[in-house]
């Protein structure tokens, strides 16, 4: 026990479970509001957590395409729990913001922006396809030439406590995507869960400043090797793959495929695959106006590219069809994303399998469009 | 519209009144509203009539007896803009369950006389019988919308109404999705937003009140949701609900009677 020494940025360390508790204290001390996992209607969600207890300890998540079980597992782990429908997209960028007001002020308009709203998150248990989705955002909101500023308040204060994902579910394949379930970078500490120790990789100052005088081990070779086999483990567990090899051209060049006719006969166009996406990433403005026409305030939405209104212009709706909407959705995201943003959009969170009530599977379609162009 | 103060009447057609009530529900914002438009007749708010014609028709119910029949082509001829108000109005309603029975043979029931009513064979909306001008769909409506319509005729815009299904405004206030993580049957995927995913964010399914969305996949939903059936019918049932008659869930839920006619 060395108690007194101060951790190094990079260093990994031990700490008992219970432990964790302190830092999630000076978590608080310092302002941030602690959001994590917790069970709420029998159901995953993201909530502020006081205490690791408030965790869904002891609970696993089935999952499979359009199905979601919490269920109860036997062994006495806090971050075996696969996230459900919500992620941290809720935080960065809500799916309500209030963006301005306009009062009539004689003959002109007087505008007030809305306070933008920035609590210091402090988000525990992130896992890599999550970071990686967070990411992606970063490089969507926060760009050299256009910054949302609701984005970056928020993000600016966020403190990430990532987790080394050892427990995969059904709809997974972040292995397929290189986005997990190894937390690279981008933490301020990670996590990797043990029986009886949390092991914690420092990966910032501001998180080797708060473990400060925590009671801590230095992380032995055989906690290592354990949490290594354990990740190699995990990396064999999950419960989808999908061949990246070829994209985006795939796609791209079976954009005439029969395939999407097909789809388009299962798709319900509800958009529940896009909310649920961390990555997805399209709003729009709606504006209310008061009955004597002397206020307009304009709020944001989270849309949805399968919203019928999403392409509706002048004329007509440029996609008419569910089948052109989900080709749109699936293009982009294994497509036209890459050479948009540098990256595919997808991190194989598998949430657009698992909340689809249709239970349609993009690593099928993909398969299937494979077949197919073969 | 031009600078006086439209005039706008209220009519009951075969309802509820629940519409009409959401209306006198904007506690808030009634004397606003008064200030903008002139309430020139609405039996359920006022004792004062002026005639017609008049600039804004908002018409609750459907269209279910002979006398309703000739009623709704009066109100067409002296109002300017008709607006169709709640499901009953815009699909028939959950009266129009008659539509697929005998509705004698309900008579015969419920009344020990029925040969003193004077009835249709079926509640129709009111775009079956004239012209409607715009569609606020809802059992009941919604009052944000109801203003927002207004406030739209009143500046001469489109009204901003959702065209996405209520799994939008679902997933917006963070409910986790019944049908997925419970397996209760929810029509919240083919049925359009407006209510703010009211009964799916307190456990239960949707039952269907705004109406299917433009562009939805009901078809599809019922092969889902027939896969989770609680008891055999269950699908059919859900999508012969309140707004059973609505033709996108009228076909689907006929397919699934053929089928399981077929079948058997």
């Amino acid at each position: 026990m060395s108690s007194n020494h101060r951790s190094e940025t990079g260093s990994t360390i031990a700490i008992r479970k219970p432990v964790f508790n302190s830092i999630l204290r000076r978590l608080k001390e310092n302002g941030y509001q602690t959001i994590g996992p917790r069970i709420k209607n029998e159901t995953l969600v993201y909530e502020p957590i006081e205490n690791i207890d408030e965790l869904p300890c002891s609970y696993i998540t089935e999952q499979k395409a359009g199905s979601f079980r919490l269920t109860q597992a036997s062994h006495k782990h806090y971050f075996d729990a696969i996230p459900g429908a919500q992620s941290w997209k809720q935080f960065l960028f809500p799916p309500c913001v209030d963006l301005f007001t306009l009062r009539k002020n004689g003959a002109g308009w007087e505008t007030s922006n809305s306070r933008i709203d920035s609590p210091g998150y402090a988000f525990i248990g992130v896992r890599a396809c999550e970071l990686a989705a967070i990411q992606i955002q970063d490089s969507i909101f926060m760009r050299s030439d256009f910054t949302d500023p609701t984005y970056r308040e928020r993000r600016q204060r966020v403190f990430i406590v990532s987790v080394n994902c050892l427990a995969p579910s059904g709809t997974c394949f972040c292995a397929s995507m290189g986005s997990g379930p190894r937390v690279k970078d981008g933490f301020d500490l990670n996590l990797t869960e043990l029986d009886d120790a949390f092991l914690l990789t420092v990966g910032s100052e501001l998180a080797r400043n708060l473990l400060d005088g925590i009671e801590y081990e230095d992380a032995s070779a055989f906690m290592l090797t354990t949490a290594e086999h354990a990740l190699e483990r995990a990396a064999q567990q999950m419960g989808r793959t999908l061949d990246v090899s070829d994209l985006p051209k795939l796609i791209l060049k079976n954009l005439d495929s029969s395939r999407w006719k097909e789809i388009g006969e299962r798709c319900l166009s509800c958009g529940n695959c896009t909310q649920v996406c961390p990555t997805c990433f399209c709003w729009d403005a709606v504006d209310q106006m008061s009955l004597d026409g002397k206020t307009t305030s304009r709020t944001r939405f989270w849309d949805s590219c399968f919203n019928p209104g999403f392409s509706y212009l002048a004329g007509g709706n440029t996609r008419p069809t569910i089948a052109s909407r989900y080709r749109q959705w699936l293009s982009h995201k294994l497509g036209t994303w890459k050479e948009q943003h540098g990256t595919l959009g997808c991190v194989g969170c598998g949430r657009c399998i698992t909340w689809c009530p249709a239970g349609i599977d993009l690593t099928e379609e993909v398969a299937a469009l494979r077949k197919e162009a073969r | 519209m031009s600078s006086h103060k439209p005039t706008v009447a209220v009519y009951k057609f075969s309802s509820c009144d629940g519409c009409q009530l959401s209306i006198l529900n904007l506690e808030d914002e009634l004397l606003d509203l008064a200030n903008v438009i002139d309430i020139s007749y609405f039996l359920e708010a006022a004792r004062a009539e002026k005639p017609g014609p008049y600039d804004i028709a908002i018409v609750e119910g459907s269209i279910t007896t002979p006398h309703e029949l000739a009623r709704i082509q009066e109100i067409r001829s002296e109002s300017k803009t008709l607006i169709a108000l709640g499901t009953c109005a815009t699909t028939g309603g959950i009266q129009a369950l008659r539509n697929f029975a005998n509705v004698d043979d309900f008579a015969n029931i419920v009344y020990a006389h029925p040969d003193y009513l004077h009835f249709l064979k079926t509640a129709t909306p009111i775009s079956e019988h004239v012209q409607v001008d715009l569609e606020l769909w809802g059992c009941p409506v919604n009052k944000a919308q109801v203003i927002e319509v207004i406030v739209a005729l009143l500046n001469n815009r489109k009204p901003s109404l959702p065209s996405y299904s209520v799994c939008m405004e679902c997933k917006r206030r963070g409910a986790i999705c019944v049908l997925v993580d419970k397996g209760i049957p929810c029509l919240g995927p083919a049925t359009q937003a407006g209510c703010g995913a009211l009964c799916p964010a307190n456990g239960r399914g949707c039952y269907g009140c705004f109406g299917p969305f433009r562009d939805g996949n009901p078809q599809s939903l019922s092969t889902t949701l027939q896969s989770i059936e609680r008891y055999p019918g269950e699908t059919a049932r859900l999508f012969r609900g309140v707004s059973g008659y609505a033709p996108s869930f009228r076909k689907t839920a006929d397919a699934i009677s053929a089928n399981v006619k077929e079948s058997k």
